[in-house]
């Protein structure tokens, strides 16, 4: 009996050594090197943005600025490991660790950023929320929809955005809300709503699944900004800025020219600005935590931003977005990055 | 576990720790002691990484959300509530949401089990086989599955509101729901309501009139038809008096939907005919064995007392069978209330789909959420099997 | 009479008279159990119309105007068109390995070949060596399929949860639930039955407040609250936080049937053991949990046909288990039809229904048989 005593009490310490020596802080960073991989979390099923195919691969702009930032740690964009994550879970997935970055088409908002404990790296698409409808409803405008019901995915800001549109134009509407893609998707086609609403990136990446996607335009108005890019937690300023700084290479490499097939031999440019790009002059690895061809890896690995952009959800791809705001400062859009300097 | 005790020679000299230790008492107190120190540390472990966690990440805690403004519209509400109303309101209409649909759940399920169960035992060989057949499909595929078989692929090949299905009476079925026309009570209609409440009043009383007399006198009183003439037919004959007080707000096809009346919603519609289904088959089973557990002797006496079959079942066989059926029956409610919260996949506006969903994705507060959700349901379950002992033991008592 | 006539004296009795044409054959057996009243006949006629109009429905949707080759949704395009098979045989792989490699998925049907041994081996009584196939069931059998289905271990590529889907996930997590409710529901059973408050205490308030919330808000806890409650940097799998929950649901379900198991044990029994001097350890796992666990074997095959339709609610946390599957393939517009929708489903619920429909007979035989030896 004495002995079961000891052991319990050996046993209760340990636990609550347990709970005390893991409170520790650790770096991200450190946990990734250490790990080897990237766990990063995405949208279980939005094409263009991310989606797996039967085998498992997945492709699209979310799922490819996560090999970005692997590139930039490993040198090899591969070494990411996806979760899927519902929109429910994504934030505690975050909060908790279990992901070391979101890349899941989620909104920088301000509760986000004040109440959550999240931070926002940066905008990898800016977006606004948008109302598809069948086209045999004969609705040409946003404002016609008074009284009309409405699919929207629970958990998001669309759901808010909804409201707000509804209620400002003295308009009424009957939700229907559900948690997943699947579903919504379902019950829009067999006619539950007359409208459907998500991120207008959204609408046309689901709109691909419909048995008959030109029966259903996306309306003009956008009710809403949603500015969308990768999330990581608070309290790490140097995981905050690898992954921030990753999406400004992406935007830097897009305005430099340096793209995934002229990499190589930007080597031995002259021009300071990719000189300092490529490594060739400054420190800027370092202060990363990273080599010194950090910039290199990432468009070595995925490309520069229009590379990744024009791969999964430009004019050529099946989504058919043109650029519109998301094109760089300079060609009329909003994506800026500041200088490598 | 008493062996240490018999087994200390009395009178030895006591070795005061360890003999404290080798006996019952001592050890079950060691026990104890263990087990809360080790359920402590536990607690204290989850207690100190949550708050670590939060802290750290600054993310918000406590119940300050449950009066700030929740920003999005819910499809069916009982309670007046619009986009402006609070979280805390937002609760109270999931919160009524889930009870409709399980009281009318429950309702329904009874009806559908104890028709089933008492078709399980029809001599006729077919009724017997196809209540078979129901209870065997029904119990043994997932309620998920049958909600989605319902809402996706049943429901969805309703028309569209323009084509609508026009039932008779003004109300209009479609793939948006069941439109059914809202009485609208005019001057007058308050006589009704009296009325109804005097018929219900006077229903009681005659039936415990009647109780009494047959416990006294052995005399039966046949109730049933003067217990409904007073339910129904005193608001009937109020009404008639009144000159019908009341006019129908029929729904009408305006714009998307149709507008005015009484919607009820094809998720409702889904949820409710799944938790009917599914519960109905265990219902079925548990009034089947119920009866059958009446012994046989107690049938063949009421025969031999000269009962009627319909007496024999009405005085003999149910209420004894029901001293079998309560208890089963009473956790196959709360099963089905539970599973209410199904209603989530399928776009029920229920406790779990607006308050564990919505409300819980808006405020990020998974913790206060979810606890005040389990809490909800811990409420429901206790108070229904409190009210259910009360019943039982009250059963049992007359029975004797 | 016609007996004495033959010869005086000896009485030879006469073959017995058939009974009646209407009482026995088909004929009798109609009359008695169809139609034996006007009333019933009726029922019986109404009955019989329904059958044939459901009989004859179900097999026109699911054979007659069945759709049964093609490669895609266009076939199953026209309006009256029943059942759209292709679309099951075109994912069917998805539906029982969901996106498990398919140069992999030897080692799924190599871990369903050893369960369905080590079970037959348990569950038929013809078959000798029941302890060995026991012991095998606890100890080897969890570590070998978890390096089956895995990998990582015998020189096998390590296939990660996010890939397992449908049936594979369907009964992962039925026959992990079950097996990792058997101890909680042990201990549980064990606590609540305890003369030390604490321990009941602590017991009553798991097992009450688990058996009265739905699974589904376990589900939610496990996949969002659960990683707050963990130290930093420690995180579990999501199927695997997936299965705690189910575990921790099912184990308090669990305890109150062995406690049913429990309290059906005499006294005497408990009595007796401490009479021989035996320590509560060697009381309970010695005396009274075999002849209890014995008792509640129904019982815990019923729980797991309950469990295995319960498996299906993973879905909503974002688990492609079967049904989840089933949705998913659902929304591929390559497959649109109008029948699509009805056909994964009707395929899911038979595949649901074959294995609790069987298991629930196999409880009921199992309760037969074990109720004889009692009478004995």
């Amino acid at each position: 009996m004495k002995k079961l005593l000891g052991l319990g009490l050996a046993g209760a310490v340990a636990f609550a050594g347990l709970a005390t020596g893991a409170s520790a802080q650790q770096k991200t960073l450190d946990t990734v090197k250490a790990r080897g991989t990237v766990n990063c979390g995405v949208a279980p099923g939005t094409p263009g943005f991310s989606n797996p195919d039967d085998k498992g691969n997945w492709t699209g702009l979310d799922v490819d600025f996560c090999r970005a930032v692997a590139a930039a740690i490993f040198d090899d964009p591969t070494k990411v490991s996806f979760k899927p994550l519902t929109a429910k879970e994504r934030f505690t997935a975050l909060q908790s660790g279990e992901v070391d970055m979101l890349s899941r088409v989620t909104t920088w908002t301000l509760s986000r950023d004040s109440a959550m404990g999240l931070a926002f790296a940066g905008v990898m698409y800016y977006d606004g929320q948008g109302l598809m409808v069948p086209t045999k409803l004969g609705v040409k405008s946003a404002k016609e929809l008074n009284g009309a019901s409405v699919c929207v995915a629970t958990g998001t800001t669309t759901e808010l955005n909804l409201a707000d549109y509804f209620r400002s134009n003295n308009m009424t509407y009957k939700p229907v809300v559900f948690e997943k893609a699947e579903e919504l998707n379902a019950a829009y086609e067999a006619g539950r709503c007359d409208v459907y609403t998500t991120d207008a990136s959204g609408l046309y990446a689901q709109r691909l699944r419909f048995k008959d996607p030109s029966a259903h335009i996306v309306l003009p108005e956008i009710i809403s900004k949603e500015p969308l890019g990768p999330v990581v937690r608070q309290g790490d300023f140097q995981w905050f800025t690898l992954v921030k700084w990753t999406y400004f290479a992406l935007l830097n490499g897009e305005e430099l020219g340096i793209t995934q097939a002229n990499v190589a031999d930007m080597a031995k440019s002259t021009n300071p600005e990719v000189k300092r790009f490529v490594g060739a002059e400054g420190e800027f690895g370092k202060g990363l935590g990273l080599t010194q061809d950090w910039a290199v890896r990432i468009i070595k690995g995925v490309g520069n931003y229009a590379e990744i952009y024009e791969r999964n959800v430009g004019p050529n791809t099946p989504l058919k977005i043109a650029r519109g705001i998301n094109n760089l400062w300079n060609k009329g859009g909003l994506q800026y990055a500041p200088p490598i300097r | 576990m008493a062996l240490a005790d018999e087994t200390r020679v009395p009178g030895a000299p006591r070795n005061s720790a360890l003999d404290w230790l080798y006996r019952r008492e001592g050890r079950q107190i060691i026990g104890q002691v263990l087990i809360v120190i080790i359920l402590g540390a536990f607690l204290w472990m989850v207690v100190s990484n949550t708050i670590y966690n939060l802290q750290k990440q600054n993310i918000a805690s406590g119940f300050g959300f449950w009066d700030n403004t929740a920003g999005f519209d819910i499809s069916q509400t009982l309670i007046p509530y619009s986009a402006t109303s609070s979280y805390g309101h937002a609760f109270w209409v999931g919160l009524l949401n889930t009870l409709l649909v399980s009281v009318i759940g429950i309702v329904f399920a009874t009806i559908v089990g104890f028709s089933v169960g008492i078709a399980r035992l029809s001599n006729n060989w077919l009724v017997a086989r196809l209540a078979t057949v129901y209870v065997e499909v029904a119990r043994n595929v997932p309620l998920l599955l049958q909600l989605f078989v319902w809402y996706f692929a049943v429901l969805k090949n309703l028309p569209g509101p323009r084509d609508s299905i026009q039932l008779p009476g003004g109300s209009v079925l479609n793939v948006r729901g069941l439109s059914l026309p809202a009485p609208v009570p005019q001057s007058g209609a308050g006589m009704v309501l009296v009325a109804a409440i005097v018929g219900m009043v006077a229903m009681i009383a005659l039936n415990v009139w009647a109780t009494r007399r047959q416990r006294e006198t052995g005399q039966p009183f046949g109730r049933l038809l003067p217990s409904l003439a007073l339910l129904l037919g005193l608001p009937i004959l109020a009404a008639a008096l009144m000159g019908f007080p009341f006019t129908f707000d029929y729904p009408v096809l305006r714009g998307f939907n149709f507008q005015g009346g009484i919607v009820v919603l094809p998720e409702f519609i889904a949820l409710l005919l799944g938790l009917v289904f599914y519960t109905g088959a265990f219902i079925a089973e548990i009034v089947r064995s119920g009866i059958q557990g009446v012994s046989r002797g107690q049938k063949e006496a009421a025969r031999a007392l000269g009962l009627t079959s319909g007496q024999m079942l009405k005085l003999v066989v149910i209420p004894q069978a029901m001293r079998i059926i309560i208890p089963p029956l009473t956790s196959n409610y709360l099963n089905l209330t539970k599973n209410s919260s199904l209603g989530v996949a399928i776009a029920y506006p229920d406790l779990v789909s607006v308050f564990s969903g919505t409300v819980l994705n808006q405020t990020g507060q998974a913790i206060e959420v979810i606890s005040v959700t389990m809490l909800v349901y811990l409420t429901l379950s206790l108070s229904t099997s409190a009210f259910m002992n009360w019943f039982n033991s009250r059963m049992k008592l007359v029975e004797r | 009479m016609t007996g004495s006539t033959k010869a005086a004296g000896t009485f030879v009795a006469a073959a017995d008279l058939a009974p009646p044409r209407s009482e026995v054959g088909v004929i009798g057996w109609l009359s008695k159990n169809l139609f034996s009243s006007w009333s019933n006949s009726l029922i019986t006629l109404v009955c019989l119309w329904v059958t044939w109009r459901v009989v004859m429905g179900v097999l026109d949707w699911a054979v007659f105007s069945a759709v049964w080759t093609g490669n895609d949704g266009t076939v199953c395009q026209s309006a009256n068109v029943g059942a759209c098979w292709p679309f099951v045989t075109a994912k069917f792989g998805q539906f029982m390995y969901g996106r498990y490699p398919d140069s992999e998925r030897w080692r799924v049907l190599l871990t369903y070949g050893l369960t369905a041994v080590t079970l037959a081996g348990l569950m038929i009584p013809a078959i000798p060596g029941k302890k060995w196939f026991g012991i095998f069931a606890v100890v080897g059998l969890p570590f070998i399929s978890w390096g089956l289905l895995y990998g990582g271990m015998f020189g096998l590529p390590v296939v990660k949860t996010e890939f397992w889907g449908g049936l594979l996930v369907t009964l992962v997590v039925a026959t992990v639930g079950i097996a990792g409710s058997f101890p909680i529901g042990i201990i549980l059973a064990l606590g609540r039955r305890s003369e030390m408050p604490v321990a009941r205490w602590v017991s009553i308030f798991f097992i009450e407040v688990v058996r009265a919330v739905p699974l589904i808000t376990i589900l939610f806890m496990s996949s969002v609250m659960l990683p707050l409650f963990l130290p930093d940097g420690v995180s579990f799998d999501k199927l695997l936080r997936a299965l705690i929950g189910v575990m921790l649901f099912s184990g308090a379900y669990m305890a109150e049937t062995i406690r049913g198991g429990l309290q059906a044990i005499p006294r005497g029994q408990y009595e007796a053991a401490d009479s021989l001097g035996l320590s509560f350890p060697q009381k309970m796992g010695l005396i009274v949990l075999p002849q209890a666990l014995k008792l509640v074997i129904p019982g815990i095959v019923n729980s797991f046909v309950g469990l295995a339709k319960d498996t299906s609610l993973v879905l909503i946390i974002g688990i492609f288990d079967l049904l989840g599957i089933v949705q998913a393939g659902l929304t591929d517009a390559k497959w649109f039809a109008p029948g699509t929708a009805m056909t994964g489903y009707v395929f899911a619920a038979f595949v649901f229904w074959v294995i609790c429909f069987s298991i629930s007979r196999y409880s009921a035989w199992l309760e037969k048989r074990l109720s004889v030896g009692d009478r004995r």
